[in-house]
C-alpha cells in the first residue's frame, strides 16, 4: 500500500484485541480486522542465505547460471510484529542480529514477457 | 490399570531401498515380533501409520488376515510416537494386554516440496522463495547461536559425532565417518546450516511390541517399562515452520511441553536419563533441543558440545546410533528408531554403541507444523 513517502507493506489489525497480523487476513474472518501499515523501519530478528535454487512454487530464475543467492529474515517492527521477509543485500557476512532494517521493494523474479515482477523487502538501514 | 512395558523390537535398515515402505514395515513387524518369540496371532491390536507411503493397515494381508483390529495413524512428524502413545493407552486402560504399535516411510529424494495452499498460505510466499523447511531451521539456530553463542564449528561437531555413531549402528543410513573439515568445507545450503549438518528424507521402518505387566512376567520376557509418554501441539508464540509473521512477543515450544509432561509422568528429572535421542533435523535443532527438554541452560552446549559429554563416551550421550543426521529421516518411522534405539541401549543390546549401564532412555521426535512426542523408557 501507499504511504506519505512511498509503498510501505500492509498488514491488518485486530478490531477486538488490537493484535497485528501479516498478511492481510481474507475469507470468514477478514471483517474482524482493519488494515494498516506496517512499520518502515525495525531490527533485523534473525536471517539466512537461500543458497540453492529453489523448487516450486518458487518463480525466481533456477537455472544454475543465472540463479544468485539470496538472503531471507525476520524483520521486527517495534509494537506491531516480527515479518518474514527477502533481504536486500549482498554483504550477507555483515547481517547481524539487532540491526537496524528499513522497508524497500526489490525485483525477485521476471515473467514469461520478461517483465520484472517485485515484493517487498527490508534493507540494511543506511545502505542505498 | 497397568505398567506398560516393550518387550519387542524390530527395524528395517534406514536409508535407500529398492522394496517399497510397506515392505520395510512389515519386516520391522516380524523382527518385532520375533525379538519376543510371538506371533502375530498373538497381537490383540495394532496402531501404524506412514506419512507417504500408503495405508499401515495394508501389511494385513502379509502378517495374517485374522480379524485383529488395526488402526491407522497419520499425525505429520509424530505419527510414530503417536501410534506408540496409542499402544500405550490401549495397554494401560486395562483393556488389552498385547499389542503392535509400527511406522514406516519412503519419500521422494530431496528437500520437501510443499504447496502454499496445503498450508493457508497465499501463492506468492511460495513464489518469492520463503516457503523452504531449511530456510526456518537456519533462522532459528542463527538467532539461538547469536543469542548464546554457539560457534559454527560446534554444529560441525555435532554432525561429525552423528556420523561417528552411525557408523557403530547396524540400522543406520550414513555408515562412514566424516571428519570436522569435511563437514565445515561442505557447501553451505542455508548460513549457518552447511550440506552435512541437515538428515536426507529416507527410508525405513520400525516396530514395538506392547505389553502389560501381568502379561510381560507372563512370558518371562526381558521387559523394558515406559515411564512416560506425551506428545504436544505448539503454544501461542512459538517459532515454526512458514510462518510469514510472529507476534513480537515469544512463548515456549511444543517440545517444552511433552517434556515437561513426561517427566512429571515418570516422576523423574533430565538428571536421572541416561542416553537421550533428540530431534536432530539439522545440527541446530540437536543443540537447541538439548536446552528445550531440559538437559541444559541455553549457551551450555558450546562447552558440552566441546567437552564430548554428547558423545558416546560423555555424560549425556546424544543420539547414540547417530540420530536423523547418519539415519535419515522417514516420518512414520523416526519416532519409533529413537525408542527401539534406547530399548536396545537398556537391554544392553546395542553393540558397537552400547552405553555402559544405561538404565533409563529419553526420546523426543519433533515436526512440523509444530509438535512433538517424548517418549522414557526403563528401570
Amino acid at each position: 500500500m501507499d504511504g506519505p513517502d512511498g509503498p510501505v507493506l500492509a498488514g491488518a489489525r485486530s478490531k477486538q484485541t488490537g493484535r497485528y497480523v501479516f498478511p492481510v487476513p481474507d475469507g470468514p474472518t477478514e471483517d474482524e480486522f482493519e488494515q494498516v501499515a506496517l512499520s518502515s523501519k525495525g531490527s533485523l530478528w534473525s536471517y539466512t542465505v537461500q543458497r540453492f535454487p529453489p523448487k516450486k512454487p518458487y518463480i525466481g530464475a533456477t537455472s544454475l547460471d543465472q540463479f544468485e543467492p539470496y538472503a531471507i529474515g525476520y524483520v521486527e517492527l517495534s509494537g506491531q510484529l516480527i515479518v518474514e521477509t527477502r533481504i536486500d543485500t549482498d554483504n550477507f557476512e555483515g547481517l547481524r542480529v539487532g540491526m537496524p532494517m528499513e522497508f524497500t521493494v526489490i525485483e525477485f523474479a521476471r515473467n514469461e514477457a520478461g517483465e520484472a515482477l517485485h515484493t517487498f523487502a527490508y534493507k540494511p538501514a543506511g545502505n542505498s | 490399570m497397568s505398567d506398560v512395558y516393550i518387550i519387542g523390537a524390530g527395524i528395517h535398515p534406514f536409508g535407500r531401498h529398492e522394496k517399497t515402505g510397506l515392505d520395510q514395515g512389515v519386516f520391522a513387524v516380524r523382527e518385532a515380533l520375533r525379538d519376543c518369540g510371538l506371533e502375530w496371532d498373538n497381537m490383540q491390536f495394532a496402531f501404524g501409520g506412514s506419512s507417504d507411503a500408503g495405508n499401515a493397515d495394508a501389511m494385513l494381508p502379509r502378517l495374517g488376515l485374522n480379524g485383529t483390529q488395526f488402526i491407522n495413524i497419520k499425525n505429520g512428524c509424530a505419527t510414530g510416537g503417536s501410534s506408540l502413545l496409542s499402544g500405550y493407552w490401549a495397554i494401560k486402560s486395562g483393556e488389552f494386554d498385547l499389542g503392535l504399535v509400527t511406522g514406516f516411510d519412503k519419500h521422494p529424494r530431496g528437500a520437501f516440496n510443499p504447496k502454499p495452499g496445503d498450508w493457508g498460505l497465499p501463492d506468492w510466499y511460495g513464489e518469492t522463495g520463503m516457503m523452504l523447511t531449511t530456510q526456518f531451521f537456519a533462522m532459528k539456530i542463527q538467532r539461538y547461536r547469536e543469542r548464546f553463542d554457539i560457534s559454527e564449528e560446534v554444529l560441525g561437531m555435532v554432525a561429525e559425532k552423528a556420523f561417528r555413531n552411525g557408523a557403530r549402528t547396524p540400522h543406520a543410513w550414513r555408515r562412514e565417518p566424516i571428519d570436522l573439515d569435511t563437514i565445515m568445507a561442505s557447501p553451505m545450503v542455508s548460513d549457518p546450516l552447511r550440506k552435512f549438518m541437515f538428515c536426507s528424507p529416507a527410508e525405513g521402518g520400525a516396530a514395538l511390541v506392547v505389553a502389560s505387566e501381568k502379561k510381560a512376567k507372563e512370558l518371562g520376557l526381558t521387559a523394558v517399562r515406559i515411564r512416560g509418554a506425551a506428545v504436544r501441539t505448539r503454544p501461542e508464540g512459538s517459532f515454526e515452520v512458514f510462518s510469514p509473521s510472529l507476534t513480537i512477543e515469544r512463548g515456549g515450544s511444543a517440545t517444552e511441553l511433552a517434556s515437561a509432561a513426561a517427566f512429571e509422568m515418570a516422576g523423574l528429572g533430565p538428571r536421572d536419563m541416561d542416553v537421550l535421542q533428540l530431534q536432530d533435523t539439522e545440527s541446530g535443532a540437536e543443540i537447541m533441543h538439548m536446552a528445550e527438554n531440559g538437559f541444559c541452560a541455553d549457551g551450555e552446549q558450546e562447552r558440552l558440545v566441546r567437552d564430548g559429554e554428547t558423545s558416546l563416551e560423555g555424560r549425556m550421550p546424544v543420539n547414540t546410533d547417530g540420530g536423523c543426521l547418519a539415519c535419515g529421516e522417514p516420518i512414520g518411522a523416526s519416532g519409533l528408531r529413537q525408542v527401539y534405539e534406547n530399548v536396545q541401549q537398556v537391554r544392553g543390546r546395542a553393540a558397537g554403541r552400547q552405553i555402559g549401564n544405561a538404565r533409563i532412555g529419553y526420546s523426543q521426535v519433533y515436526g512440523a507444523p509444530g509438535l512433538s512426542a517424548v517418549c522414557i523408557v526403563g528401570a
